[in-house]
Order: C-alpha cells, then sequence, then structure tokens
C-alpha cells in the first residue's frame, strides 16, 4: 500500500489531461458516466479527431469541474444502463440527457435541470405529416429503448413501437422506410434528423422535457453542490454560452433559468421526493411480480417461442444441405459450404444480426425484423447444424453405402434413403442441445427492435430499476419453456434410436425420467 | 456351354502392394463355384471388382451382357452408369450382413426393387415376403434387423439381394462372422439356390460345403489363382504345392 500515493497521483495526472481541467487540484476527479456511442450532440467523438470526446454535456462537465475543483473524468457506459452503473458506483454522477422522471426519482436523486427542451417527431421528407401523439395511432413509431419518448409512446396507445439502443439506427429505419416516424428529445431530433435529407422534422415540438444530473441518493452533499454549480453558471451566463456554441439555446431552457435562479426548490418538492420513492414491502412486491406475468407470458414469450422454433428450422434445413454439399457436392462448392460453416462459426451472432438488419438496406434488401431474427438465428446455427449432420453421416459405416450401391441403388439415392435417415437419428442430442442453445440466444434478437422476453424483461425491469426480482422470473420462464423441448428430444432419441421398433409406449417415455434402451 | 462370367487377366493394387496379378477365370451359368485361399489373398478384393466397389487397374470383366473394361476409359458419368448396370446382375452379400438398421425387414428387402426397379410400394412388399418366406424368415418381416440372430439376419441380406432378381450372386465369407450353431441355415439357403439353378461365386472357409456342394473351386494365393480344378480334384489331388500347404495347415 505504500505505492498508492504514487499511483493515485498518476491517475489525477491522467485524468487532467483527459479533461483538460486547467486547475491542477489534490481533489479527487469527478467521474461523470455517459454514453459516447452516436451520441451527438451530448458527448461523442469528435469527427474531426475521433479520440477526443466533444460535445455540450463535455463542456457543461468540464464547468462543473472547475466550479467544484474536481477534474471531470469521462467514464463510457451504455446509456439505458446509466442508472445500475451509477448505484454500482463506476462513476460519481450520470449525466447524459437523463430526463428527470419519477420512476428514475425513486432509483436516484436528480440534481435541478440544467436543460429543458421538448420531444419531436421527424418522418420522411416524401411522407405525409404527422404531428402528435394522436396522429401516431396505427403507424410504426421508433424511438430510444427506456427514454421518456417511449414512456410517452406507449402511454399513447394502438402505437407499433420500436425500441433502438441507438438514435442511429432508429433514423436510418425511418428513412429505409422501416419506421413511419420517429420521436426522440429535440436535440438529437436537430443532430440526426435534421440534416438528413431523406428526413424531415414534423409537427410541433410536443411535451415537456428536463434533463438533471443523476446523483446516488446517498450522496446528498455531491447534489447541493452540484445545484449550487449550476445555479452559478446559469447566473454567470457561462451555461448559456454553452448552448449557444452547441446551437441548442432554446425558449424553454430560458425559462427554466429564470425559475431557477430566482427561486431555489422548495421543501415542498423534498417531501415529494420521499413519498414517491419510499421502500416498497415484500407483499407489494409480491403483487408487482404477479402483475408482471401476463405482460411477460402474452407479450415476450410467444415471439420468443416463434422465433426460436422458425430459426431453427431453417437452422436444420440449412444445415443439412450444408453438410451434403460439403460431403458429396461438387468439389467447388463443397470448398464455399465449409467456408460458409467456418465464417458464420468464427463470427458473432450480434455482428451477424446487425449485418442482416441494419447492413442489407443498403443493398436494398429490407427484411422485417422478424424475418431478419429468424433469418439471423437460423443461418447461424446452421452452421453448426452442418457440423452435426457432417459428423452424423461419417459416423455411419460406410458398409452401409456399399451395401445400397450393391444393389443397385444410385450414390444419391443410398444417401436418401440410408445414410441420411440413420445420420438424423444419430445427431438428435447434439441438435437438441443446440435448439436450446438457439432458443436462450434468441434473446440477443432484442437489438433488432424485436419486443421477446428479454425485451419486455429489459422494460419492465427499467420502470422500477427492478434488475434481479423480474430477471428470476424471466429466467424461470425461459426454463420452463425450454423444458418441453428436452423432454420432446428425449422422448424422439428413444423412439427412433437405430435399430430400435418403431411400436414402443410414447406416454412411458414423455413422463418417464429413465431413457430406456433396447 | 457359353461362360455367364468371364474374367480376364484382372489388376488391382493398393499403394505399393499388389492385390491382383492377372487373374482370370470363367464361370457358367448355374454354376456354384468356390474360392478359397489364406486370407490377405485377394479373394474380397477380387469379389469387389465384379460388382465395382473396387475399380481395377487393368484387365476386363463381362457378367451377361455387361462388360467392364478399365481400357475403356470411360468418363465418370458413364463409369458410373455402368456400374449400376452391372450391379443390378450382381447380388452381393457381406461377412457382416451390412442390413439397413433403420428399417424392418420387409422394407430391408423392398427398399432397391422401389427406388431401382421402380416397383409399386405393395408390389414390392409382395415379392419382399416372398422371399422372406422362401429364406425361412415370413414372420420376421416386421421386425428390426437389430431384433434377428446373426444367421437370420444373414439370410434376410441374401432375400435383400435376391429381389433386385440378380443373374448372379456374390458372397464375401457369408459365414465367419456366425456363430458355428447358425452356420448351417445360412449354406442351406445357398444350397436351395443351386439346386434352383442360380449362379453364385462364394468365398469361403467352409470347406466342407466347398467340398460338398461347389462344382468348381478356385485356389488364390498372392494375387493369382494358383489353381482350379472340381473339388474333388483340388481338395484329393492338389496339383500345387501352395495348394497343398494351404489344405495341410486347415487340418
Amino acid at each position: 500500500m505504500t505505492r498508492f500515493p504514487v499511483g493515485r497521483a498518476a491517475l489525477l495526472a491522467a485524468g487532467l489531461a483527459l479533461a483538460g481541467a486547467a486547475t491542477a487540484s489534490a481533489q479527487e476527479p469527478l467521474r461523470w458516466g455517459g454514453d459516447s456511442e452516436g451520441g451527438a450532440p451530448y458527448v461523442f467523438q469528435d469527427p474531426q479527431d475521433p479520440r477526443r470526446l466533444v460535445g455540450f454535456e463535455v463542456d457543461l462537465a468540464a464547468a462543473l469541474g472547475r466550479q467544484l475543483g474536481r477534474p471531470a473524468v469521462f467514464v463510457q457506459n451504455q446509456w439505458d444502463g446509466l442508472i445500475p452503473g451509477l448505484e454500482r458506483g463506476n462513476y460519481d454522477v450520470a449525466l447524459n440527457g437523463l430526463e428527470i422522471t419519477d420512476d428514475r426519482r425513486r432509483e436516484i436523486d436528480f440534481t435541478v435541470p440544467y436543460y429543458a427542451t421538448s420531444e419531436q417527431l421527424a418522418v420522411r421528407v416524401d411522407a405525409p405529416a404527422l404531428e402528435s401523439l394522436a396522429a401516431l395511432r396505427g403507424h410504426t413509431v421508433g424511438t430510444l429503448k427506456f427514454s421518456l419518448a417511449e414512456r410517452l409512446l406507449e402511454r399513447a396507445g394502438g402505437i407499433e413501437l420500436r425500441t433502438y439502443d441507438g438514435q442511429i439506427n432508429a433514423y436510418e429505419d425511418l428513412a429505409n422506410g422501416r419506421l413511419d416516424a420517429v420521436l426522440m428529445d429535440w436535440p438529437i431530433a436537430l443532430y440526426y434528423a435534421k440534416p438528413n435529407a431523406k428526413l424531415r422534422l414534423s409537427g410541433p415540438p410536443m411535451e415537456h422535457v428536463e434533463y438533471g444530473i443523476g446523483v446516488r441518493k446517498d450522496d446528498p452533499a455531491l447534489r447541493e453542490q452540484l445545484d449550487a454549480a449550476l445555479r452559478e453558471l446559469m447566473r454567470s451566463g457561462e451555461l448559456r454560452a454553452i448552448y449557444e456554441k452547441w446551437g441548442l439555446w432554446n425558449a424553454e431552457s430560458e425559462a427554466l433559468f429564470a425559475s431557477l435562479t430566482e427561486a431555489p426548490a422548495g421543501d415542498a418538492l423534498r417531501s415529494y421526493t420521499e413519498t414517491v420513492t419510499r421502500p416498497i414491502g415484500w407483499g407489494e412486491r409480491l403483487q408487482r411480480y404477479a402483475s408482471y406475468l401476463p405482460i411477460l407470458l402474452l407479450r415476450g414469450a410467444p415471439m420468443t417461442l416463434a422465433v426460436s422454433l422458425l430459426g431453427m428450422s431453417v437452422a436444420v434445413t440449412v444445415g443439412l444441405a450444408l453438410a451434403l454439399t460439403n460431403l458429396y457436392g461438387p468439389r467447388a462448392a463443397a470448398l464455399a459450404a465449409r467456408a460458409y460453416v467456418e465464417a458464420v462459426r468464427g463470427t458473432p451472432l450480434l455482428i451477424q444480426l446487425y449485418l442482416i438488419f441494419y447492413g442489407l438496406p443498403s443493398l436494398g434488401i429490407r427484411l422485417s425484423p422478424l424475418v431478419a431474427a429468424v433469418a439471423g438465428l437460423g443461418l447461424n446455427y446452421a452452421a453448426y447444424e452442418a457440423e452435426n449432420y457432417r459428423a452424423g453421416i461419417q459416423a455411419i459405416p460406410a458398409s452401409q453405402m456399399e451395401a445400397a450401391l450393391s444393389l443397385g441403388m444410385s450414390r444419391a439415392q443410398a444417401v436418401r434413403h440410408v445414410i441420411v435417415p440413420q445420420a438424423l437419428r444419430l445427431v438428435i442430442p447434439p441438435v437438441t442441445n443446440d435448439f436450446i442453445a438457439l432458443f436462450k440466444d434468441s434473446s440477443i434478437v432484442s437489438v433488432i427492435t424485436m419486443v421477446e422476453l428479454t425485451k419486455v424483461y429489459g422494460q419492465l425491469a427499467s420502470t422500477y430499476y427492478d434488475y434481479i426480482g423480474v430477471g428470476l422470473l424471466t429466467a424461470a420462464i425461459y426454463f420452463l419453456m425450454g423444458l418441453p423441448f428436452v423432454r420432446l428430444a428425449r422422448w424422439a432419441e428413444a423412439r427412433t434410436s437405430v435399430g430400435a421398433p418403431a411400436t414402443r409406449s410414447a406416454g412411458r417415455r414423455w413422463f418417464g425420467a429413465r431413457a430406456e434402451r433396447a | 456351354m457359353a461362360a455367364l462370367i468371364s474374367v480376364d487377366r484382372l489388376h488391382k493394387h493398393f499403394g505399393a502392394t499388389e492385390a491382383l496379378r492377372g487373374v482370370s477365370f470363367d464361370v457358367e451359368p448355374r454354376a456354384l463355384t468356390a474360392i478359397i485361399g489364406p486370407s490377405g489373398c485377394g479373394k474380397s478384393t477380387l469379389l469387389r471388382c465384379l460388382n465395382g466397389l473396387e475399380l481395377f487397374d487393368a484387365g476386363r470383366v463381362r457378367i451377361g451382357e455387361v462388360t467392364l473394361a478399365r481400357e475403356n476409359g470411360l468418363a465418370p458419368r458413364d463409369l458410373a452408369a455402368q456400374l449400376r448396370q452391372l450391379r443390378e446382375e450382381v447380388g452381393m452379400v457381406f461377412q457382416g450382413f451390412n442390413l439397413f438398421p433403420h428399417l424392418s425387414v420387409l422394407d430391408n428387402v423392398a427398399l432397391a426393387p422401389r427406388l431401382v426397379k421402380k416397383l409399386e410400394r405393395s408390389e414390392a412388399e409382395a415379392r419382399a415376403l416372398a422371399l422372406l418366406e422362401k429364406v425361412g424368415l415370413g414372420d420376421k418381416a416386421h421386425h428390426h434387423p437389430s431384433q434377428l440372430s446373426g444367421g437370420q439376419q444373414q439370410r434376410a441380406a441374401i432375400a435383400r439381394s435376391l429381389a433386385m432378381s440378380p443373374q448372379v450372386m456374390l458372397y464375401d465369407e457369408p459365414t465367419s462372422a456366425l456363430d458355428p450353431s447358425l452356420v448351417g441355415e445360412v449354406l442351406a439357403i445357398m444350397r436351395q439356390l443351386d439346386e434352383e439353378g442360380m449362379t453364385q461365386l462364394v468365398v469361403t472357409h467352409e470347406m466342407r460345403f466347398a467340398r460338398e456342394v461347389a462344382d468348381r473351386v478356385l485356389f488364390l494365393c498372392d494375387g493369382e489363382v494358383v489353381e482350379e480344378a472340381p473339388p474333388e480334384a483340388l481338395f484329393g489331388a492338389p496339383r500345387d504345392p501352395r495348394t497343398r500347404a494351404f489344405l495341410r495347415d486347415l487340418r
């Protein structure tokens, strides 16, 4: 531990260099969490020098750092996980366009708002205008996961909602026609929709949005310091200058600044905050979970099941074709099949999904989320199934092929009627294994706007920031849904095991735990 | 009488090893020919060359009206067609039976006629059942191969080959994998086929069977036909010292 001060000094020096803060100070750095991925104008990589972070929140953090005498250090964190990250202590404050909402107030404290704005709709240039929430009924609308806009759209009802991790994908899907409209905070629309020649802003700004800095509840001193610092930056005009520099100064913020610099928040707010954030008891918690069950089972589970079953059908069919091409096809085709298997097994499923969903539209192939999810999972698992089948086919003794050929069958007939039927029975265990894996991997398709079980989990968990309870509930649903398939496979395996007579009691196998063999 | 099978100077090597070194012989219709010899002498290779499971390097094989010659220089597609033509004339019975384990005995017998001869399922099954009756397995038609004894499996395999109505039946050590008590039932079928006039070529170690049933016996050694004679001559008065040594070692 004698080296600790040295290490700490080095850390501090690095922090200073990063934040570019002028003040030398013995204070701890002010670590602020945000998401710089596609994060203009909040915090993002400078297009002219991607090693540098810029954005109005970078300027704000630096200004706050100067006020507090602590150098500001940026900590990257996925936007929809900012609050859990803050609670885990990954950083001191969450500063990244967090809208102040009652839901979030239950989990963390907010400073006074540092910016006020509204929500803004965008549509394609050639599409008719959509100017209010009511007009969106019956349309497909995209927004950011866990954002205030998502809540607004959900509450409006009758809207086919698609949620995204980043605004870029949402606007891209709007441009290529997957969406009819996108609702985002005004600054995002200003920076991503307005410059896009295929899009235009539609209708007046709606609703009122205020950004606050998230602070842990057990850190009231920091919150008070930040409140004072923000007020000072508002009074001095420094904050306004930042917004003007980024083209974000607006009437809402002007009104906000005026109200904040005159009258500080009174006791009424404090007492309100205390009531909405009171801890809830076990009874109430269980009741809440019970109310989640139908949502998970009706909104999430059927889609998970459909994606998995369709995906596996694709995987099994394409996989068999690949294996047969590899083993019996002409040389060039066999090499191509082998290359496909290696390429697909060697690259992440997530990237394949992104390529299919966001990459193909630029080639003119626009797939719906369901088709893209099924294709992505199916074509990925086809590579693994191909290897299963190849192993199964190669495990059939050569004498079987010789016997078939000796009877005058062609090679193709022998493969079709003698080799493959035996190989299929042989590979039931590994194929079942893969199906269960695929079933769980289907959770990954939530990244391409599919609303399935895991996505619904994310939506519910983020409402009350209850990731454990809802998580266990969802995991249990996955487990119970997977169970019948394991049983079905055991039964199929026992029933079709090579050489087993076809007349066996199905019921006994279905319910019995033992797998007997002939 | 014209020969049904005519084998002319057949050569086959595996890498540096010469398995067949100019094998020639004829088989007359309705005859049962036994091929004997020490293991590794090329008996199985010879048989497999006769139905195209092995392609020989030089020489010529004629079975009925189908001729397979290495000099032809056929394109792979034509070769495959010719091999299929040949195999329709030739039934093959293996030491390990090689029944299809995923099919019932009846389907084992009926599959090839349906696929190759394009018979209706009902007709193929009726004929299959008749053949199974003939080899004494009428009551096992709906069993799977794994439920049959070795002797029963080999009889089913014979029925499967007969279902293609071949002109010639080849047997590659048909009883070597069998329990001694089950050998007789398989040989009895072959004896019965001989009486019905089937042309058969049998690689075997059953010297008593060869002696009693065969019309001719071929002694194969080191890839060559060392001696070819009726059984009483070959077993009673072998001319070549290698034949004598082989027969002496058996006793």
